[in-house]
């Protein structure tokens, strides 16, 4: 996990979700941890994509309940 | 309030008194504040709401996903039911009843910018539920947690007038014990400013000035109020401070013009006769006009005519507050009507801020440069919208 890309993943999720930056950690998990719904997803996957100028797919969200596994998706597309 | 007649005569609805004020307005926020502008000189520069905190209210992720105008209408309700107490309703009857002239104006704007510069795959998720009209209704009945009716007025600057009124007619027909009615406005952004400055609806002097002869038009603002309404009886089983009751309101249309009003202010007259006919009132029992008064020269020329074929000449004292206040067009009927109940609970009526040069074709009693002390008695709020909407309230102190 490169520092520099996960703070910056770290930033945009500080910023959507209006948490404390220590929260987000790998396993943190996006409902029950962070209190974000699928439309606070939905604003953080676009905060990302623009972030990194990538494109995430709708159908790649699926599955995807922590924090870990959102960078893990991002991380393979930069 | 009626709820119709009958062949034996007017049928009288359940009693509505007003127990909780809740204020956001560029002379004050709460009613304390609120009151004591009204007493002094408008504000100077634009009238936004520039001391409100949207952290007292939301946590950070919530005011980042509410719009303005619906974070003023929280507010707004969430300190008149505050100032109402313990009022406890049964959720499944108790309701809400909010109005706003344009709802999340600023959201969409900035959207748009959005659209033009990003793309539509980068508009934000939350933009419909930030845009939406009902979001302010729809954001206090989930705070309150009411299960009851809740709707939302457009009727442009008639709206917060309808508001309460409707709310107070859910108490009168016996659907609701408790209801909040209000209205809420935050649309000086870019877009809306420039528009209604295109419209030539704006004061070129930069100076409110309702029914004098200077007048020439007016100041756009911001702000909302909202009031907890409540069936007498169940306000006094629990002991609740009664500011004052809804005696009537009415509702009528020009169907003249979308943005001016009827000649010689026809529609306004007849929605007066029937808020005062709703209250079982006639002209000469009512104490006080809390007009529309926006300071352009046509709303307060027809208003003006209205108020004289209804009262005669001079009639009782009329106010504008909008000399202080500005309009905040969909709020400014509830803002208007927590100055009302004010002006009855400190016996005092507010002094039109800027007026000072008459209009020989106004021959109205205005009440400025002081507040005028007088003894409460029923007080007819007049709200006009764009649109030729037409709306009136009836408030007076209780009578037992």
């Amino acid at each position: 996990m490169s520092d520099a890309t996960f703070d910056k993943f770290r930033s945009c999720a500080v910023e959507v979700l209006q948490v404390p930056e220590d929260k987000i950690v790998p396993e943190a998990r996006f409902g029950d941890d962070l209190d974000a719904d699928s439309l606070d997803l939905v604003e953080l996957v676009m905060a990302l994509e623009e972030a990194f100028d990538i494109t995430v797919e709708e159908s790649e969200l699926e599955g995807i309940e922590t924090v870990g596994q959102a960078y893990d998706l991002i991380s393979a597309k930069i | 309030m009626l709820l119709g007649i009958d062949a034996r005569g007017p049928v009288r609805g359940r009693r509505v008194v007003v127990t909780g004020v809740g204020v956001v307005s560029c002379c004050g926020i709460g009613a304390d504040a609120f009151w004591e502008g009204l007493l002094g000189p408008a504000p100077e520069g634009a009238h936004r709401v520039h001391d409100f905190d949207p952290t007292l209210w939301f946590g950070p992720k919530e005011a980042r996903r509410i719009d303005r105008y619906a974070q003023f209408s929280v507010a707004a309700a969430d300190m008149a039911r505050a100032d109402a107490g313990e009022a406890d309703p049964d959720p499944d009857r108790a309701g809400v009843v909010f109005a706003t002239g344009v709802g999340g104006l600023e959201s969409l704007e900035a959207q748009s910018v959005v659209l033009q510069e990003k793309g539509p795959s980068r508009i934000s998720p939350f933009l419909i539920p930030m845009m939406m009209p009902n979001a302010g209704a729809a954001t206090i009945s989930m705070r309150a947690g009411w299960h009851g009716p809740c709707e939302t007025i457009a009727t442009a600057c008639a709206a917060g007038t309808h508001a309460v009124a409707a709310a107070a007619r859910l108490i009168a027909t016996g659907r609701c014990d408790v209801t909040i009615g209000g209205g809420s406005e935050a649309a000086m952004t870019p877009l809306g400013i420039a528009a209604f400055t295109n419209m030539t609806a704006l004061s070129s002097s930069g100076v409110s000035r309702p029914f004098d002869a200077r007048r020439d038009g007016f100041i756009v603002a911001e702000g909302a109020a909202a009031v907890v309404l409540e069936e007498l009886e169940h306000a006094r089983r629990r002991g609740a401070r009664i500011y004052g009751e809804v005696l009537g309101a009415a509702s009528t249309a020009d169907a003249h013009h979308i943005t001016a009003p009827a000649p010689g202010g026809a529609g306004a007259a007849s929605c007066m006769e029937l808020a005062l006919a709703d209250a079982e009132l006639s002209p000469a029992a009512v104490g006080h006009v809390n007009a529309h008064g926006t300071s352009t020269p046509l709303n307060d020329l027809a208003e003006a005519q209205a108020i004289v074929k209804v009262f005669g000449t001079p009639g009782p004292p009329v106010t504008s507050i909008k000399g202080v206040t500005g309009h905040a067009l969909g709020g400014a009927g509830a803002i208007e009507a927590v100055s009302v109940v004010l002006s009855i609970d400190r016996k005092l009526i507010p002094p039109t801020a800027g007026y000072g040069e008459p209009d020989p074709e106004i021959p109205l009693d205005v009440v400025h440069g002081a507040p005028r002390p007088w003894e409460p008695a029923p007080v007819l709020s007049n709200s006009f919208g764009f649109g030729g909407h037409n709306g009136c309230l009836v408030i007076a102190p209780v009578r037992d």
